[in-house]
């Protein structure tokens, strides 16, 4: 009996609740809630596609460099961060504002990217198989603007030496959800390269 | 409590953190960052759509039960929806059953009760000064007023609002020609869904924020009430859906103005045929109703939850099968997720994934019916005080029942055939999902008005309030799965011009109608009750149900940060009613083992070593940390 009970008051131990920063848990449930968005539209996608008619295309290869361009703002990202936590401030700032620099350059070649579908005869209004190609981006493209957002109160915060080792809240998300954006990317590309 | 004061330390570290600025109206009553504050918004928002919401539906019960009444009389609310003729206009007819499934679903039983409920119990059960993010909750309660605006205007525009059914399918939503109710009234109804999703949103992440990092010192998961397990379990629901619900509207959106053909193909339309190819309507539908689903669990989990609450506090016994209640709520939410389908039986889906659906679908049977067992098991042989709440919580239970039970046959792909699109379905969800969680909202209201406001609710007019509801929604309920049996389909105008509903069922459809008049009117008694009890009701005192849970340790009228002073420890579970050997038939959850060693059971004991543990963990005070 005296067994049990301890195995009972073992199994109860109390438990600390504070486990993570409330603010770094909601970024993490937005995060959440963006992969359903774009779950539901990939699903949509393959259902769609499934079912015929469906029109065939090359996807632009401005698509591949803007890749990599993300790839690499995603290791400068990860730069700023390690350079934030040995309080290495020339480094953070440079390293945050390349960041910043390639993200915008990214939205600049999705858009060249849809130029160049306009110019293959891939609309955004006509098959679903090229309006999806625009949704896609589009909407990746939006979240994106919201990460630079995030990205230029980190930069503003870090220029103003806010950033530093003990306060590595702030860059913490945003870093997490930069990262978040450059997956999210990969994983609808290779997600087009492979269905389209 | 004596643990409390018996560290001074603590108490003189935690009241200096007791002063704040006073604020100015508006930011105290109007933009406000308080959950209480922030939760009666949602209340009132809930009880002015409801009024809307149950208004629309007798209106379109008095076509049905009296198809050759002269409705002259609605023109100065309706205007030129009454035709010359003095009758409903049919195409109004179909706005109207679009707005009261989008208002009483959406806007009532979403917003206004996961946003009353959720807002104003989380912090105050799971010990917290406020929720996570205050600023985010703001902005939830204020995205969901601005839908509120854009859904209420759209009901005043000249072709008048949304008219496709709640469930806006296309082509009928996607095409403005196809019907005047899909020209502006449905574009302001995306609008408005789009915003209020995102309300949703907001509002769903800072509850799971708050439940899981702000719980109070020994609050652990498995002592927390079974009403927040359900407002998680509601928000994480919610968290997953919304999302793809959002998705469904954008691509409609696109659709109907910017002419891409995620939905539509090869239609003629008044002879002409559309420029859409390759689309298809049936995507819709599954996007939609992965949404569709899991919503009606997030309307009635809420409910559920806080009836278990009510239960066990009124029959003074501990919940029966607490682990069973949170493992069949989990079990109802992770099969919320993979039943879509059974609303699409008759979509031209193939049989073999029909069989899986429907096989899946009944499954959820078994958690719902622990549920209802888990509540008939609590009140048996209990000491039941029949206070209004309670009433109510066992009127949902007979509600869920009774409604459930029809669930079993609908789920069936082979039933469904016959019965799909008719009354029956119309009843089935109206009982089990409809009139349980309103009366999980009623209910909740009863008991926690006192927290809310300080005085209690009038319990005679409650009485009352109650039994004309309960009597008269089985009365509108009860028939009406006759009439969908011989094959009324619903959202029809009249049943006059077809062979088969000519001639019958023309008393019982007058007297469901007859019957949701006086269920409508019946719940100005509770208008009435609410408005009268907010200035004269009798004052509250601290603890007026001798309930368990946290809230009630707050002072009447919590104010800023809730506690006064230190935020209390919690040692036990929120079921300790009428402990055998313990002095009174509750005690609270912050009351230590330690305090209470005559109604100890043997391994509770033990856990009084863990209670020094408990009391020397962080204090997890959100005021105290920068924000």
């Amino acid at each position: 009996m005296s067994e049990l009970v301890n195995d009972i008051s073992i199994a109860e131990e109390p438990q600390e609740t504070l486990s993570m920063n409330p603010r770094k848990f909601i970024m993490w449930l937005f995060v959440v809630s963006i992969i359903m968005l774009f779950a539901a539209m990939t699903s949509a996608y393959l259902v769609r596609r499934a079912e015929g008619n469906w029109l065939e295309y090359d996807i632009p290869a401005v698509f591949s460099y803007s890749t990599i361009v993300l790839v690499i703002s995603s290791l400068t990202m990860h730069w700023a961060y390690l350079a934030a936590k040995k309080d290495n401030f020339p480094s953070l700032k440079i390293a945050i504002s390349i960041t910043f620099v390639l993200g915008a350059i990214f939205l600049y070649m999705q858009f060249q990217g849809w130029v160049e579908l306009v110019n293959e005869n891939v609309f955004f209004v006509g098959n679903p198989a090229g309006s999806f190609m625009y949704i896609f981006t589009g909407l990746h493209g939006f979240h994106l603007i919201s990460g630079l957002v995030v990205l230029l109160v980190a930069l503003i915060a870090s220029f103003r030496l806010r950033i530093h080792a003990k306060s590595l809240n702030q860059i913490e998300i945003a870093a997490t959800y930069w990262h978040f954006l450059d997956i999210l990317w990969l994983y609808l590309f290779f997600f087009l390269v492979y269905f389209h | 409590m004596a643990t409390v004061s018996a560290n001074p330390v603590i108490v003189a570290h935690a009241t200096e953190h007791d002063h704040h600025e006073p604020q100015s109206f508006w930011r105290k009553y109007i933009f406000s960052e308080d959950h209480k504050t922030i939760a009666k918004q949602y209340l009132i928002s809930g009880i002015l759509w409801s009024i809307i919401g149950i208004s629309l539906s007798v209106m379109f019960r008095l076509q049905l039960g009296f198809p050759n009444l002269k409705l002259g009389f609605l023109r100065p609310v309706l205007g030129s929806w009454i035709n010359e003729t003095d009758k409903l206009d049919p195409d109004f007819y179909l706005a109207l059953v679009t707005m009261h499934g989008t208002i009483m679903v959406f806007f009532v039983l979403t917003a206004g009760l996961s946003g009353t409920f959720s807002n104003f119990l989380i912090p105050l059960q799971v010990g917290a000064r406020d929720m996570a993010s205050g600023f985010l909750n703001m902005l939830s309660y204020w995205f969901f007023f601005i839908a509120s605006v854009v859904m209420f205007s759209s009901m005043f525009i000249e072709t008048g609002p949304a008219a496709g059914g709640w469930v806006i399918y296309p082509p009928l939503s996607a095409l403005p020609q196809a019907h005047k109710g899909s020209e502006l009234g449905m574009t302001l109804w995306l609008i408005s869904m789009a915003l209020f999703i995102v309300s949703q949103l907001l509002g769903g992440i800072n509850y799971i924020t708050t439940v899981i990092n702000l719980r109070t010192r020994g609050m652990s998961f498995s002592k927390l009430p079974l009403t927040i397990w359900a407002f998680l379990l509601t928000a994480i629901l919610g968290l997953i859906s919304f999302p793809v619900l959002l998705s469904a509207a954008l691509l409609l959106i696109f659709d109907r103005s910017f002419g891409t053909s995620f939905y539509l193909s090869e239609i003629y339309i008044k002879g002409e045929a559309l420029p859409n190819v390759g689309g298809s309507p049936i995507l819709f539908q599954h996007l939609f109703w992965f949404l569709g689903h899991p919503e009606v669990y997030i309307v009635i989990l809420p409910a559920l939850g806080m009836t278990s609450e009510i239960i066990a506090t009124n029959a003074r016994k501990p919940i029966f099968g607490y682990r069973a209640m949170i493992a069949s709520m989990m079990g109802i939410a992770f099969l919320a997720f993979i039943v879509w389908a059974h609303h699409m039986f008759v979509t031209g889906m193939n049989p073999f994934l029909g069989s899986i659906f429907m096989f899946l679908t009944l499954i959820i049977a078994v958690p719902s019916a622990v549920k209802a067992f888990n509540y008939i098991t609590t009140l048996w042989r209990g000491n039941i005080r029949f206070t209004p709440a309670m009433l109510f919580s066992i009127g949902l239970v007979s509600f869920f029942i009774s409604g459930g039970i029809t669930g079993l046959i609908l789920g069936n792909s082979a039933l469904d055939i016959q019965l799909h699109d008719t009354y029956f379905v119309v009843a089935h969800f109206h009982l089990v999902m409809g009139a349980a969680s309103a009366f999980g909202l009623l209910a909740g209201v009863y008991h926690w008005f006192p927290k809310m406001f300080g005085r209690m609710m009038d319990e005679k007019l409650g009485y009352i309030h109650f039994w004309l509801t309960f009597i008269g929604i089985y009365l509108v309920f009860f028939p009406m799965h006759y009439v969908g049996i011989a094959g009324f389909p619903r959202r029809y105008y009249a049943f006059t011009s077809y062979d088969f509903t000519k001639n019958i069922f023309a008393d019982m459809n007058a007297f469901i109608s007859l019957a949701a008049i006086f269920t409508f009117v019946a719940q100005w008694v509770f208008i009435y009750n609410f408005v009268n009890s907010l200035i004269r009701g009798k004052r509250a005192t601290q603890n007026p149900w001798k309930s368990n849970t946290l809230e009630w340790t707050t002072p009447i009228v919590p104010g800023h940060g809730n506690w006064v002073g230190e935020i209390p420890a919690v040692y036990r579970w929120p079921y300790d009613y009428s402990k055998p050997g313990a002095k009174d038939d509750f005690i609270p959850q912050n009351v230590p083992y330690s305090q209470t060693p005559e109604s100890n059971l043997p391994h509770e004991n033990e856990l009084i070593s863990l209670e020094s543990e408990i009391e020397a963990q962080n204090l997890n005070d959100q005021f105290k940390q920068p924000h």
